[in-house]
């Protein structure tokens, strides 16, 4: 007896487990992709004129209409399905000061996470990007951002979802974003979100009347590719600051997690509780 | 008719069957019902519309906003429809898994009447979606969104179709006189019944789970960590009230074809059933207690939608909770009926306010149904009625099933 019972079942469950997890575990420590990190924006509202030029390019950039709607102090525009970022001015304790509203590009979005055919997706390279070949229009992407951006196409027979892709196709080649790229007040930068954040630091650390002592994006629904720059509170912009600093998709996890216990708990015990109670059959016969 | 469908059915032979089919097809007994003559025009506006919806995009029928994605079409329709269909897997836990053959009765009838809602209630969710030609991705091909609780409860919808068509199929095998298939049929009911309630365990909490990612969207009334809790336990008795409703008007509409006995055991199980629901909705109104105490939301009660929330509570658990406790001692029947009829209620309103009117509570624009969102929704549940009766008058659903399965016991 070279191999008794238990010995076999532990090698079945090992091979099970192994077959079963095994892809991922061998995935996983990918060198090369370990090496690229998550691009995003870093926008400056000290800096911003309110020109509208990221509204026009972004439009012209994905063939979209113009932007529309005037933009004056105190008037919430918002983005929708033919404008996917606009500038909005808000009148706060330092004055007026301008807020581009777009895509957050979270780490860990809701969005991707709430997808059930992987049309939303965030790419390596930190653009969260939406694919209509694998999209079937249920908007649960809609229903879980936290920041209300991926937006429908209710008038249309083949609908899209319109949102910031972060110029996915121009990062490509090379390129930068078509708001960062055009934006004449230098109020955008471009970089890996690393960069940003310490260029965010450098900026605040050097002109500390001028900004507040925080970027909003660096933990906001466990961190965003892009981040923000204020010199007044940002519950003056606009901005939900009681969102969670974990990731949303960490609400949902404790459901997920539970599910395959309970696809091997239950019918072990319905299996178990059925052959207990068969004996009852007996006692009740008349009611047949 | 139980005999003429056999000396048909009897005949075997495709083509026979075949012709046999066809004539099964054709509807039996009056056209001019009332119920009829309602359902007709609602069913041909709802089809038109549903043309209007996907020529013309969502928007063109819908209210649905950019900030209210998901309206009556999931809210009503598929959450609150399989919170209702619950109770074929809670009535088939108790008659397969338990042996308490006092149910074993209307087994079929819930079955039935819970396979047909998934049916036209997910089914439903087709109408939901803006790209409905992809909605084989997450079922075949590579584009598994596994992190997804809406891949999940999608998977579940469509296995747990499965299954109980499976439990239902014994039915359908006596309809059309297979004695071999009902034998081999018959085996797999409680294989598919043990895999039927694990996954109605799992998709009920699962239709809680889609709302865990709008924390900040949902009332704080109503968010808490324990919604796909919440879902599952109140699925329970929104199924059983659903059965006692139901199966007391199918009962008097089919009346003819329930036998005698039947008939005399259907109050003790509206008995038996109140019992249950009692318990269960003890256990939901003690569960929402304690979450509201750790949610600490006092200060929110003193506000509109605190008493909205307070009337939910108090009116539509804790009232046809006690009703039910009542009733059940005192052996009324009636006031079952009641308590059952404020239970649905009650679970309508608690998964509209999850989904709709809780969604979003705080935005300028409120979503609110259009006309014609309701005119489709009726219609859905015109058509699963339709549906329903083909079944009932044809096979053995409600009446006894046709003597030679006895015969083979």
């Amino acid at each position: 007896m070279s191999i008794n019972r238990r010995d076999f079942i532990k090698t079945i469950g090992i091979a099970g487990v192994t077959l079963t997890v095994g892809k991922e575990l061998l995935a996983a420590p990918k060198k090369e992709e370990k090496e690229i990190e998550f691009f995003g924006v870093l926008y400056d509202s000290t800096r911003c004129v309110g020109c509208q030029t990221c509204e026009t390019v972004c439009a012209e950039t994905h063939g979209l209409p113009p932007p529309v709607g005037e933009l004056k102090p105190g008037v919430v525009r918002k983005t929708d399905d033919q404008h996917r970022t606009v500038v909005n001015c808000y009148k706060t304790s330092k004055g007026e000061v301008f807020v581009k509203k777009q895509c957050m590009h979270c780490n860990e979005p809701a969005c991707a996470a709430a997808c059930l055919t992987q049309a939303m997706h965030k790419t390596k390279e930190g653009p969260i990007i939406w694919r209509g070949n694998k999209c079937m229009g249920c908007r649960y992407c809609m229903v879980s951002c936290p920041f209300d951006i991926p937006k429908f196409e209710y008038h249309s027979a083949n609908p899209k979802i319109q949102k910031c892709d972060m110029c996915y196709d121009r990062q490509k080649d090379g390129k930068k974003p078509a708001c960062v790229e055009n934006c004449p007040a230098e109020a955008l930068v471009f970089g890996t979100r690393r960069e940003l954040i310490k260029e965010a630091r450098k900026r605040i650390q050097e002109n500390p009347d001028q900004y507040v002592d925080y970027i909003y994006g660096e933990h906001e629904a466990g961190g965003t590719g892009f981040l923000y720059l204020s010199p007044v509170p940002f519950n003056e912009l606009g901005f939900n600051t009681s969102l969670q600093k974990t990731s949303y998709p960490e609400l949902s996890k404790g459901f997920l997690y539970s599910v395959p216990s309970i696809f091997v708990l239950w019918p072990a015990l319905l299996l178990g509780m059925h052959e207990a109670t068969k004996n009852n059959n007996h006692n009740t016969e008349e009611n047949e | 008719m139980n005999n003429i469908e056999n000396s048909i059915a009897k005949d075997s032979g495709s083509i026979s069957t075949w012709k046999f089919f066809l004539s099964e097809l054709k509807p039996k007994g009056k056209w001019l019902t009332p119920f009829n003559i309602i359902s007709i025009p609602i069913m041909l506006l709802g089809l038109a519309l549903i043309v209007i919806r996907f020529w013309k995009g969502l928007g063109s029928i819908t209210n649905l906003t950019q900030e209210v994605p998901w309206g009556l079409w999931i809210g009503f329709d598929v959450v609150t429809g399989v919170a209702f269909a619950g109770g074929a897997y809670v009535l088939t836990f108790m008659v397969y898994i338990l042996n308490m053959n006092k149910y074993h009765s209307i087994v079929r009838v819930v079955v039935l009447n819970g396979f047909l809602a998934y049916v036209f209630y997910a089914g439903a969710l087709l109408l939901d979606l803006g790209r409905p030609w992809n909605v084989i991705n997450p079922i075949i091909g590579n584009n598994f969104g596994t992190s997804s609780v809406l891949f999940l409860v999608a998977w579940h919808f469509l296995l747990y179709m499965i299954a109980q068509l499976i439990e239902f199929s014994p039915a359908i095998a006596e309809w059309l006189g297979a004695k071999r298939a009902r034998k081999i049929l018959s085996g797999m009911t409680i294989a598919a019944v043990i895999f039927g309630i694990t996954l109605s365990t799992l998709h009920q909490s699962g239709l809680g789970a889609l709302y865990m990612m709008a924390k900040d969207k949902i009332h704080p009334l109503w968010y808490s960590e324990f919604i796909p809790v919440m879902f599952f336990v109140s699925s329970i008795f929104a199924g059983l009230s659903m059965v006692i409703f139901e199966g007391t008007i199918s009962y008097k509409v089919f009346f003819n074809q329930v036998s005698e006995n039947n008939h005399n055991a259907h109050n003790r199980i509206i008995h038996g059933l109140a019992k249950i629901c009692a318990g269960a909705m003890f256990a939901y109104f003690s569960l929402h207690v304690l979450i509201f105490i750790h949610g600490r939301h006092w200060n929110l009660l003193n506000t509109g939608m605190g008493y909205w929330y307070i009337l939910e509570m108090i009116g539509f658990v804790l009232v046809p909770m006690m009703l039910y406790f009542y009733s059940y001692r005192k052996n009324n029947i009636f006031l079952i009926k009641l308590a059952a009829i404020i239970t649905m209620l009650g679970v309508i309103l608690n998964r509209l306010n999850v989904t709709v009117i809780g969604f979003r509570w705080d935005s300028a624009i409120r979503y609110v149904p259009s006309w014609m969102e309701i005119v489709v929704t009726l219609a859905v549940i015109c058509t699963e009625i339709w549906v329903f009766r083909w079944v009932v008058n044809r096979m053995p659903v409600l009446r006894e099933s046709p003597s030679w399965v006895k015969e083979e016991k």
